[in-house]
């Protein structure tokens, strides 16, 4: 008995954790759990507020956390699994001031009394009975919030995971309550659980290729470490080698669905479109960042070895998805499938940076995923704003005119558009520069095709994104009952804080550079 | 520390646009006269900056230079200053954005869309303004960052201005307009990019200083960063076979923003050849001159002939501005101080003759509505001011002798023979077919039998305001086609600088002096 007990691995010891390095991750985890609770004890009328001071207070404790504190606490803790360097921690401080903005956008009430976004009872059949009584007697999913702060503590680990099994954990907990919330949409239910159950179906698929992926590289290198793996790619002896492969490949295809790279981007637009606008937003902007910074790191980190294995693959599929996503963006006519396969083009300019290896693209795409996703998150919360008769006004063709109706929202609308087309003096072209730098100085010939083809389909998109700004400027409206809501103070501080990011990024973006320049380096 | 004349020429502007866009519903009949006086104020700067211009000693350098690191990560710094061409240029955008404003002060009385506000009329001054900071700001740039940043910033006042406020098709010409140049800004900020990694490198590294006569690079790499910079300006110019969103955006647009469209933006295109293709990439311009001068030898012919076959009255002025822009490339690509010279001269002369023409001609068709030239005949007779300014204008375009365009164009023939005889041969038969477009159309329009017309509807002769407009274009013509030397001072010594760069010496020297005429 106690010869079995000392043969015990020393697995039951507690890991040590640096409380400090993980802080913010347990702030939101915290709230998050609390959320719940509010859910089952507070009082029906005032869950809404209750909800949303706690998880914004949390998101800001969390920010003050990070920045005070855990800045100096760089390192591998929790017996190895997580590491706090410098991307991971301008990723985590990006994705929290995105959470705040999200909250404050799924917030928006427009004067009734629950989250004007979200179903009243998700569960109910659209249209039934069930529904409508729900609705009458005040329901609300206040759920949302919750969810919404475990897929942000999901997206915090994502990024600072140093192993793929919690990579995996993490990529678990940020997809499960998003797929909840895209099917939560108040209008249109059908549309929304549709997307949900395709978002669901097309993710689970994406997470057991990762997760066969990292099983092969666990066969491959003995451990799940991403620093193991690397040791083990550069002292192979050539005995396991038909592993390596496959296992980059499969975690690859799990963390470019994702991010919507194509051809594992079908999932884009039905869960852009079918999502409620505002989860629409954080989820392209976060989502987009934590996959990003899951990639930066098992590419930087994991398999930067094995590169010239992978990585003119993972070139073609980055000229790929700048195509795809740019040519079918034309034929849309619904402004949010529009927008989602725009950001199928952005991942695919974002991708051109990843694949420069070196320091600089690391900086250039952290700056780009700022950029896109500050400008993102307003954009879909003036989407939200642009109703017709009760619903979201998504057509294209009624948002003919909208600058007549109202100048300043169209006009920050377009301005942000601006900044997806990538015009200088919006953070969308600094940000193309930061991208296509790196791969032009260091990419080879390699990076300089994908350079080319990222400034034509960038030619592509712009001419999508003036076609809409020609839609609401220079044509007579059609539908009289388009109408902008007035948004209330949360969505207001919202749109303004992506487009005031948007002008600035784009005029004075060094000190954001030099920030991401200076945190670029990986823990190995 | 001294006063940073450049910076201000563009903060002005910007500042009277948002004062115009500001104005309360209740004043907006101030927009104008505030748009005017921020356009003259401009002015003044822009001529004590000539004031200032040393065209003694150190006239090939840059001027009144300003120097800021802005975004250090990528080598950029905002850095102003001018050479001679670039002060030229400045000056002629000065000059010729309030007479503009003038012409179109009364375009949006009575127009379609306005609903009494005054919101349409305070945009497009507004938009006029901001332009007008963007035409500064790209001339004046020192860095090649920031001539991008302009160079595509640009384009979004010009795409309101035409899909806002332009004829019948705006639309489909406005989206025409910015495609065609988004593709070929788009190419060029691949070569921007790659021009860095090629060049000193380092905080300042995309300064003009720091790239003339220093790109490394292997020969075919130079050649491909050559083409980027080359096909985005040929697009601009524009040149021929890149020309076709010309006439379309031209002809939409109101005569004054076709005005700052054809004569001061596209040359942008034909001041970036110079600057960047010849000072940046000289082994690479000696390896392209042949293409280059055979698409301007093209551009010269083909559009004249257009021109000719012509049926829409501004779209023949477009079409005469492509054939003038094959002229300015191909004395660029002579490359020789005559044809340097006659081609930066012939900048500055074809945007006054131009703005002559497409104002003239926009008084024209304001007083009879139609843009189609056989719609009209024996205009003389009843409007004889407008007529004889025109023709003035138009004799200008075709190189008379004693008017400004005359100088350069013989600058550019003369220049571009000492090397390439038969380009300049054939060019010489554009000037013919330029006597021909420009006679026929004042045939067509202006002589014949008095047209009749309805007693109240009888069109009045160019008002003062018109005169107004129209006094200093002919004045540019006759004071820069027998006195060029000032201009030609200033642009001689840029002239040779971009050649001793490129590192050519003339086949005959000869000296383009202005008291040689």
């Amino acid at each position: 008995m106690t010869a079995a007990l000392t043969a015990l691995p020393t697995a039951f010891e507690a890991v040590k954790v640096d409380y400090a390095a993980v802080g913010p991750m347990l702030v939101v985890v915290a709230a998050a759990l609390i959320g719940v609770l509010v859910e089952a004890f507070a009082p029906r009328l005032l869950r809404h507020t209750i909800q949303v001071v706690l998880t914004l207070t949390a998101l800001v404790v969390a920010f003050v956390v990070l920045v005070l504190v855990s800045v100096d606490h760089h390192g591998v803790t929790v017996g190895g699994s997580i590491v706090i360097d410098g991307p991971a921690l301008f990723m985590q401080g990006s994705l929290l001031i995105f959470a705040v903005l999200g909250i404050l956008t799924m917030s928006e009430r427009f004067g009734g009394r629950s989250a004007d976004a979200f179903t009243p009872m998700g569960a109910a059949t659209p249209g039934s009975p069930a529904e409508a009584a729900a609705d009458r007697a005040g329901y609300a999913t206040s759920e949302a919030f919750p969810l919404t702060m475990f897929a942000v503590f999901g997206m915090l680990m994502f990024v600072s995971a140093n192993d793929l099994i919690t990579m995996f954990v993490a990529l678990e907990v940020l997809s499960l309550p998003l797929y909840v919330l895209t099917g939560l949409a108040r209008r249109r239910r059908l549309l929304s659980q549709e997307a949900s159950l395709k978002y669901f179906l097309l993710g689970a698929f994406s997470s057991a290729f990762f997760l066969f992926g990292a099983a092969l590289l666990y066969g491959y290198a003995g451990s799940s470490d991403l620093s193991k793996i690397a040791s083990a790619i550069t002292t192979a002896n050539g005995d396991l080698e038909g592993l390596l492969l496959p296992g980059v490949v499969l975690t690859l295809v799990g963390l470019l669905f994702k991010i919507g790279a194509v051809p594992f981007h079908s999932w884009t637009p039905d869960a852009y479109q079918g999502a409620p606008s505002p989860v629409t937003g954080f989820m392209a902007a976060a989502t987009k960042l934590a996959a990003f910074g899951a990639i930066l790191r098992l590419a930087y980190v994991g398999l930067e070895a094995s590169r010239l294995e992978w990585r003119l693959g993972v070139a073609a599929i980055a000229v790929l998805t700048m195509v795809v996503g740019a040519v079918l963006s034309v034929t849309q006519t619904d402004i949010k499938r529009l927008l989602a396969y725009s950001s199928v083009a952005h991942a695919g300019f974002i991708l051109v940076g990843v694949l420069a290896f070196d320091r600089t693209g690391v900086s250039g795409v952290m700056f780009y995923l700022v950029a896109y996703g500050l400008a993102t998150i307003a954009a879909f919360a003036i989407v939200a704003l642009v109703r017709s008769g009760g619903s979201e006004a998504t057509h294209l063709s009624q948002w003919a005119g909208l600058g007549r109706k109202h100048p300043v929202l169209a006009g920050i609308f377009a301005l942000l558009l601006l900044a997806f087309a990538g015009i200088p003096l919006t953070s969308g072209f600094t940000a193309k520069f930061a991208a296509f730098a790196p791969a032009i100085a260091h990419g080879g010939l390699a990076g300089v095709v994908m350079v080319v083809v990222g400034v034509l389909a960038s030619a592509v998109t712009a001419f999508v994104y003036f076609r809409l700004i020609v839609l609401m400027y220079f044509t007579e409206p059609t539908g009289d009952d388009v109408a902008a809501l007035t948004p209330s103070i949360a969505s207001t501080i919202a749109i303004t804080v992506g487009a005031l990011g948007t002008v600035i990024l784009g005029i004075v973006p060094g000190p954001i550079l030099d920030l991401a320049g200076r945190v670029s380096q990986f823990i190995q | 520390m001294s006063f940073p004349l450049l910076t201000v020429m563009m903060v002005v502007p910007l500042v009277g646009a948002a004062v115009v866009w500001l104005l309360p519903a209740g004043s907006s009949r101030l927009a104008r006269p505030i748009a005017l006086a921020t356009s003259l104020v401009t002015l003044v700067l822009a001529l004590l900056a000539w004031a200032r211009f040393d065209t003694g000693s150190s006239a090939g350098r840059y001027q009144l230079t300003e120097t800021h690191s802005w975004i250090p990560q990528f080598g950029v710094s905002y850095a102003l200053g001018v050479d001679g061409i670039a002060l030229s240029l400045i000056v002629m955008a000065a000059i010729l954005t309030p007479v503009c404003l003038l012409a179109a002060w009364n375009d949006l009385e009575g127009d379609r869309d306005d609903d009494g506000s005054g919101r349409r009329e305070k945009t497009y001054f507004a938009l006029m303004l901001v332009l007008l900071t963007f035409m500064v700001g790209v001339f004046a740039a020192r860095d090649v960052f920031l001539f991008y940043v302009f160079f595509e910033a640009m384009l979004i006042p010009v795409y309101f201005l035409i899909g806002l406020f332009g004829g019948p098709r705006r639309q489909y010409a406005a989206v025409k307009f910015i495609l065609f140049s988004l593709v070929g800004g788009l190419i060029m900020l691949v070569a921007v990019i790659a021009l860095y990694f090629h060049g000193p490198g380092g905080e300042q590294g995309f300064l003009y200083e720091a790239l003339e006569g220093n790109v490394t690079g292997s020969t075919a790499t130079q050649r491909w960063l050559f083409l980027g910079f080359f096909i985005a300006f040929a697009i601009k110019a524009p040149m021929w076979p890149v020309h076709t969103w010309l006439p379309d955006a031209a002809s939409e647009a109101r005569p004054a923003t076709a005005v700052l469209l054809v004569g001061v933006l596209d040359k942008v295109g034909t001041f970036g050849m110079l600057r960047f293709c010849l000072g940046f990439f000289p082994e690479a311009s000696k390896w392209a001159t042949p293409v280059v001068i055979t698409l301007a030898v093209i551009s010269v012919i083909y559009g004249a002939l257009l021109a000719i076959g012509s049926r829409d009255i501004m779209r023949l002025i477009a079409f005469t501005s492509i054939s003038h822009f094959g002229f300015i490339v191909m004395g660029i690509f002579a490359m020789t101080s005559t044809a340097g010279a006659g081609s930066a001269l012939y900048m500055v002369n074809h945007g006054f003759s131009t703005a002559g023409l497409f104002l003239i001609a926009g008084f024209l068709v304001a007083r009879h509505g139609s843009q189609r030239i056989a719609d009209y005949g024996g205009w003389q007779r009843v409007t004889p001011v407008l007529a004889g300014t025109f023709l003035v204008a138009g004799l200008s375009s075709l190189a008379l002798p004693g008017l400004s365009s005359y100088v350069s164009e013989f600058l550019v023939l003369a220049g571009t023979f000492q090397r390439y005889e038969w380009a300049a041969a054939i060019g010489t038969i554009g000037i013919v077919l330029a006597a021909l477009y420009i006679l026929l159309t004042y045939q067509r329009v202006f002589t014949g039998p008095r047209p009749t017309f309805a007693e109240a509807a009888e069109p009045r002769d160019l008002g003062l305001r018109e005169k107004l407009v129209v006094a200093p274009i002919i004045a540019s013509f006759l004071l820069l086609g027998f006195f060029p030397k000032p201009v030609l001072d200033l642009v001689n010594p840029a002239v040779s600088k971009t050649l001793e760069l490129v590192g050519v010496t003339d086949p005959a020297p000869t000296n383009a002096s202005g008291s040689a005429q």
